[in-house]
Parts: C-alpha cells; structure tokens; sequence
C-alpha cells in the first residue's frame, strides 16, 4: 500500500537507535508484521534498499516475522485465528467476524556494529 | 574490531504518525470538538455529500480537506460557508497526523466545532494513519458494485459507520442495496449503515443525528474525566 512511507517511518526510528558513536553500522533490522497489515512484503523489500541509502542501515539485512490474523466471531463468541481476511470462522463457520490482532506493524529489534 | 550485537526497539513503525494523531486528538478534545476522518473510493459523492450536511447543519463546522492537487474541493466547501483548508498530499497517497496538526492550525477551530477530514480518496492506505479522529466514516456509492467491502475488507473494517450513499441511483443501477449492507457487515459485523443521497436529501437527518449524538457522548465522556 504504502511501502515507501512505512520504510521512511522505519528509517527515522532507526537513525535515532543508532545515533551513537558507538554503532559504526545496523546489519539487519527485524520486523513484526500482522497478517492483516496490509503490507506487500515484495514491496517493503525493493523500497528498503533505495529509504535506506545513506544511513547506518544501508544494506542491512532486513526479516519480516509473521504474526497471525485474530478475530472474535460474532456467532460463537470464540476468538479465533484466521489466514484470510474473509476466512469463515474455523470453529462453527460463521461468516461474521472481526478482526481484532494481526494489524500489526513494529520494529521488534536491530542486530549492530 | 567490534562486535555484533542485538538492540531491542519495540516500536510501531507508525509510531510517529500516532504521536502527531495523539496531539491532535488532545487538541480537539480540548476544544470540545468532534472529528470524523472520511474516508472512499474517488467518485463516492463525499464532497457533495459534505456540501448538503453542512448546508442542513446548525452547529459550528470546520472542514480539513484533502487530494493529491487542486483546491477544487475547498473551494465548494468555502462556498457553503463553512471553513476549510486544502491540503494537497502531492505524490502521497494519504492524510497523516502531521499534516492534519499543520491544517488545524491554519483552521483556528472553535469550542464545540464538527470537524470532517475529507481523506484522500483511496480504500487501501488512509485505513491505517490515524489522524486523531474519533471516528472513521466510510463512504460507499452504490454504483461502486456490492463487492467493495469484501475487495477492500480493511477501510470498512476500521470504520464505524458506512454511509451507503446516491441511493437515489440505485433503481437505475441494477443494484440490491441489501447486499451492500450484507457485505458490509460480513466484514464488520459492528458497522453502523445509513443510506443517503444528496441529491434527495434522504438520510441526511439521521447522519446529523448521529454525528450530534456521538459529539455528545464525547463531551459527556470528556467531562467526566
């Protein structure tokens, strides 16, 4: 949807991380994504390499962690976890469910030099 | 020769936009204000159907509008009387935080103001930039095709309410308005439905309705605090 922002929002956290003198570089930098994110990870990936020119971060490794779709279903009342958006629910079928994790989007660590 | 090693972040990559939403959201709560972030496809009659709510609204109102170019849609907003500031998003797909920080100030809201963001007309990336809103309003045209929800589940998902709106057309569309509010609610069994059109004016009533009562819910719960 938006790789390239998402990359300029990842570029600013990990400029102020590895500010210090100390850190010469950022080797790889590990992300936790939701599968209901909305992220293209094929798109993540290309803008990566041209948001991070100039920086610490330039030609770190970048890791994508999945993290799983969760949603409450309103017939059965479970939360349940689903791959697919509109996914019936695993346990009665019910078609009527909300998300509620699998939206995420964080910077969980960075490996450094 | 250094060494590697691991630093912990655990941090939202959005997280900046979210500081700006936050202050944003602060100010107008401040203000006593209500904020809805509208969100669509392009072409889904939200400029219109602005015009028409502000023409039968009596309250103060204050309008953030935004596209990639033009002050096109300013412009008709000006002309209802109602204030607004166009912000043009450039190459940028959506509104965030920021720039609604830097309308707002441009804007000089006053006490007890309904604010509308008209976003970007765009289903997939405002879903996921808080502004500071209190509540995202998506609005779907009903010659859009019943499926909309379900090919961009995540905009109807993270709206409140759906303004299912130039239902006027629909005897000339071929189109089953309950299968639109079924699809909707297959993928956001919460979701509030309102049927209107500018054009005739219906369901315009309850939409004010609504955005009065939730303005009130906010102001009690703000008092409260």
């Amino acid at each position: 949807m938006h790789e390239m922002s998402l990359c300029e929002g990842i570029r600013r956290v990990v400029d102020q991380a590895a500010a210090s003198d100390e850190i010469a570089r950022v080797t790889r930098v590990r992300l936790e994504i939701g599968r209901f994110a909305g992220v293209e990870k094929h798109a993540l990936t290309f803008a990566w390499d041209i948001v991070m020119k100039g920086s610490k971060a330039e030609g770190a490794a970048l890791e994508m962690i999945d993290l799983p779709g969760v949603a409450l279903c309103y017939d059965c009342m479970k939360q349940v976890e689903i791959a697919d958006r509109l996914d019936p629910c695993p346990d009665c079928g019910g078609g009527k469910l909300m998300p509620e994790g699998g939206d995420e989007m964080r910077i969980k660590d960075m490996e450094v030099i | 020769m250094s060494q590697e090693r691991l630093i912990e972040i655990e941090t939202g990559i959005l997280s900046e936009n979210d500081r700006h939403a936050q202050i944003n959201r602060r100010r107008l709560a401040d203000l006593g204000a209500y904020a809805v972030n509208l969100v669509s496809s392009p072409g889904s009659g939200k400029t219109t159907l602005l015009c028409a709510t502000i023409r039968a609204m009596t309250g103060p109102v204050a309008v953030i509008e935004g596209d990639q170019q033009t002050t096109n849609d300013a412009d008709r907003i000006r002309e209802t009387g109602a204030p607004a500031c166009q912000v043009n998003t450039g190459k940028g797909c959506h509104l965030d935080g920021h720039m609604v920080g830097h309308a707002l100030d441009h804007l000089g809201i006053g006490q007890d103001t309904t604010l509308f963001i008209e976003n970007v007309g765009n289903l997939v990336c405002p879903a996921a930039f808080d502004l500071g809103e209190d509540a995202k309003v998506a609005i779907l045209s009903v010659t859009e095709g019943e499926d909309k929800p379900l090919k961009y589940p995540d905009m109807f998902t993270a709206a409140r309410l759906a303004l299912l709106n130039k239902v006027d057309l629909a005897p000339h569309c071929d189109v089953d308005l309950d299968l639109y509010e079924a699809n909707l609610r297959r993928v956001n069994p919460g979701i509030e439905i309102i049927r209107t059109s500018a054009r005739t004016g219906e369901g315009l009533e309850a939409w004010i309705g609504w955005l009065a009562s939730e303005a009130a819910a906010k102001r009690r719960k703000t008092a409260a605090e």
